[in-house]
């Protein structure tokens, strides 16, 4: 077993026992109606640390995904609604915004030399503040373009279902898969995290990078606002509130270095999916009171993280000998 | 071609960062120039200066203060009190990102101590000092679980404490059973609304807690350790420093400050709200500390520049309600003045203002 690809199978195997667990202690845990749910429920927390993987990749981070989640369900909702736009004008429009977003703050962190961290910061702060201004109240999506897609989908056996949202989060997995493992800007993305200074030095235009690769993030976070809002048929600019550390917490259980320069989207697949388990086993476990599930998803946090450093410590301290 | 101008241009950023670092450094540790250190003080006072003159143009009693029942009561004052709680978490967070951390956890451990506090006093045979003092080990029991996590474990900062922010909400949730704890005692609420020589009991706090600790830190070699381990934590721990101890000491001091606003809070509204005690305060004090200058890859640290930024952070907020305007607005001003004063400290940002006020000023000279 290769070394970097180490953390990867500790987390596979981790969602493995989580999976068998719940399936061991709850009748019809296993079966494909509880994984396709666990796709569909996390569709856009899985869209939106894909994003959050490429940013943290090159040694970055973005808190503003949560807030850019809400303003871009919120326009959505406005224009579909009072301002009579079909749907997919109003995404049209949404998206490019959003990018154009995230563009801004790569720019401020790669001309101003500011750091990430705060800049995304005044950027969340920035998308909900214009979410809030555009509208307090949660605003109520109603178009037939909205039925006409929660009806379709793929009917599974086994009572599972891969509805449109589930099956664009799975397209949207692929393309970020090309993109980062098999594309040229992947390999930038890679450079920069591992050292900016040699990246910059071998050729790597770094700041188009650093600037597409917020934009990317900031338009992956519209497109999990968009497939939220088919799934709360509603645009509210107090949603998604904190989904940014979910989404970190998620790249970094999928074996990520939030120093930047390695990790795999497919480790941010198996990370939104173990914390989805986890959800889902306390969902059907029904006798946890919310404020003990917030301190069973702490520990098991915690006991993920800690198990994957000393497995991958002791695991290497093993094949230490020849790499 | 291309790519040898890029090899120059990058030599060239070389020698002028060596350049940066070279000043930088005279600055910092020879007394003689201290003109260096000023202008890092400059930027901070700048932005609150302009922010209390807008503030005294919108309502020209800005400045006045009262003398009522052997205190001082006026717009000033109240911000100086309100900030209190972000100041204490920002002389914490101040300390955890100079060892390059962080702490995303302070705003659940306010809350925990609060509910510790809340449900002691409602037991009613504690005394204050007890409950205080039980209130702060449990924020010094929290900064140990954070600091073992960060230190001896070698989780990133940002999970390690993300794992507290998240349980850290239930736990108290789980000590109030999900009620808002409130109490009748006049003594610890004195703590949060009281007042000592004239100024708010929490100001005196504040001011405490920074003597101590700019006592504590630039008084023995404990400043300079905990810089050395977040300028390199490798080397440091060659020279001889124990860096894992400094890192556990560092979320040690800010699990107690954490605590201690906890307290302020919880003795201000008399009674511990579980859900909302706290609430992103962390992010606050994280940008406080920004606001006043310090890197958040570490390295170094100044307390006073972090308490000048929480009042910043606070001004902004009076200044919105003052204004008048909807409080739907104060987000978005919140970013707007907060990337300002972030460009403000850009040198490069600073370059183009100059490039572009002398260009205004020679055009508008020959015309």
């Amino acid at each position: 077993m290769s070394r970097t690809y180490l953390p990867l199978w500790i987390t596979f195997s981790l969602v493995l026992v989580m999976f068998a667990t719940g399936a061991s202690q709850f009748e019809g845990f296993a079966s494909l109606r509880v994984v396709t749910n666990l796709i569909s429920d996390n569709a856009f927390l899985l869209v939106t640390a894909l994003g959050m993987t490429l940013v943290i990749l090159s040694g970055g981070i973005d808190l503003s995904v949560g807030s850019v989640i809400a303003l871009s369900g919120v326009a959505a909702a406005l224009l579909i609604g009072p301002y009579q736009w079909h749907p997919l004008m109003a995404f049209a429009v949404i998206l490019p915004c959003a990018a154009l977003f995230g563009a801004g703050m790569g720019a401020l962190i790669q001309y101003y030399q500011l750091q990430p961290f705060i800049v995304t910061l005044a950027g969340m702060f920035l998308a909900r503040g214009v979410a809030t201004l555009l509208s307090e109240e949660s605003v109520a999506i109603e178009h037939p373009f909205y039925d006409a897609v929660a009806e379709f989908g793929l009917e599974l056996p086994d009572g599972g279902w891969l509805g449109a949202t589930s099956l664009l989060t799975i397209a949207l997995v692929l393309l970020m898969l090309v993109l980062t493992h098999y594309s040229r800007f992947g390999s930038y993305v890679y450079a920069l995290g591992g050292n900016s200074q040699s990246a910059q030095l071998m050729g790597v235009p770094v700041a188009r990078t650093t600037i597409l690769l917020y934009a990317s993030s900031s338009m992956l976070a519209a497109m999990a606002g968009i497939i939220f809002s088919f799934y709360t048929y509603s645009g509210y600019a107090l949603a998604a509130v904190g989904v940014e550390l979910d989404a970190i917490a998620a790249v970094v259980i999928g074996g990520t270095l939030l120093t930047g320069g390695s990790g795999f989207i497919i480790g941010t697949v198996l990370g939104v999916l173990l914390m989805g388990l986890i959800q889902t086993y306390i969902n059907f476990d029904g006798s946890l009171s919310s404020w003990w599930s917030k301190i069973v998803i702490g520990g098991l946090l915690f006991f993920f993280i800690a198990l994957q450093k000393l497995l991958s410590k002791k695991l290497q301290n093993k094949a230490g000998g020849h790499a | 071609m291309t790519s040898e101008a890029t090899v120059l241009n990058s030599h060239h950023s070389d020698q002028v960062k060596a350049d940066q670092l070279k000043t930088a450094r005279q600055a910092r540790y020879s007394p003689g120039q201290s003109a260096h250190k000023f202008s890092l003080y400059l930027y901070p006072l700048v932005a609150l200066a302009l922010l209390l003159l807008v503030n005294v143009l919108l309502d020209p009693q800005f400045f006045s203060l009262q003398w009522q029942e052997g205190r001082l009561y006026g717009p000033l004052i109240d911000i100086l009190n309100r900030s209190a709680p972000v100041a204490l978490l920002a002389i914490g967070m101040s300390l955890v990102i100079a060892t390059g951390g962080i702490d995303l956890s302070v705003g659940a451990v306010m809350a925990i101590c609060g509910a510790v506090c809340a449900n002691l006093l409602l037991l009613g045979d504690w005394s204050i000092p007890a409950v205080i003092g039980l209130a702060v080990l449990t924020g010094l029991a929290c900064g140990l679980v954070n600091g073992v996590m960060v230190s001896y474990l070698g989780i990133q900062p940002i999970v390690a404490t993300l794992v507290l922010m998240v349980a850290g909400r239930g736990v108290a949730q789980l000590l109030n059973q999900g009620q808002i704890v409130t109490f009748q005692n006049p003594d610890f609420a004195a703590l949060g609304s009281g007042s000592f020589l004239g100024l708010p009991v929490p100001v005196w706090l504040v001011l405490l807690s920074l003597l101590i600790m700019q006592l504590l830190l630039r008084r023995t070699a404990l400043g300079l350790f905990i810089e050395a381990v977040g300028c390199n934590a490798k080397a440091s721990r060659y020279l001889g420093i124990d860096d894992k101890g400094i890192k556990l000491s560092v979320y040690l001091l800010t699990g107690c400050c954490a605590a201690l606003a906890g307290i302020v809070a919880t003795a201000d509204i008399q009674g511990s709200d579980a859900n909302n005690a706290g609430l992103w305060l962390e992010l606050d004090a994280i940008l406080a500390v920004v606001i006043g200058g310090a890197a958040l890859t570490g390295g170094r640290f100044s307390l006073p520049r972090a308490v000048i930024g929480v009042l910043i952070i606070q001004a902004l907020s009076t200044t919105i309600v003052v204004s008048g305007l909807p409080a739907k607005f104060n987000l978005l001003i919140k970013a707007l003045v907060i990337l300002l004063v972030l460009m403000l400290q850009s040198e490069l940002f600073r370059n183009q203002l100059k490039a572009v006020f002398s260009f205004g000023k020679a055009h508008g000279g020959k015309a």
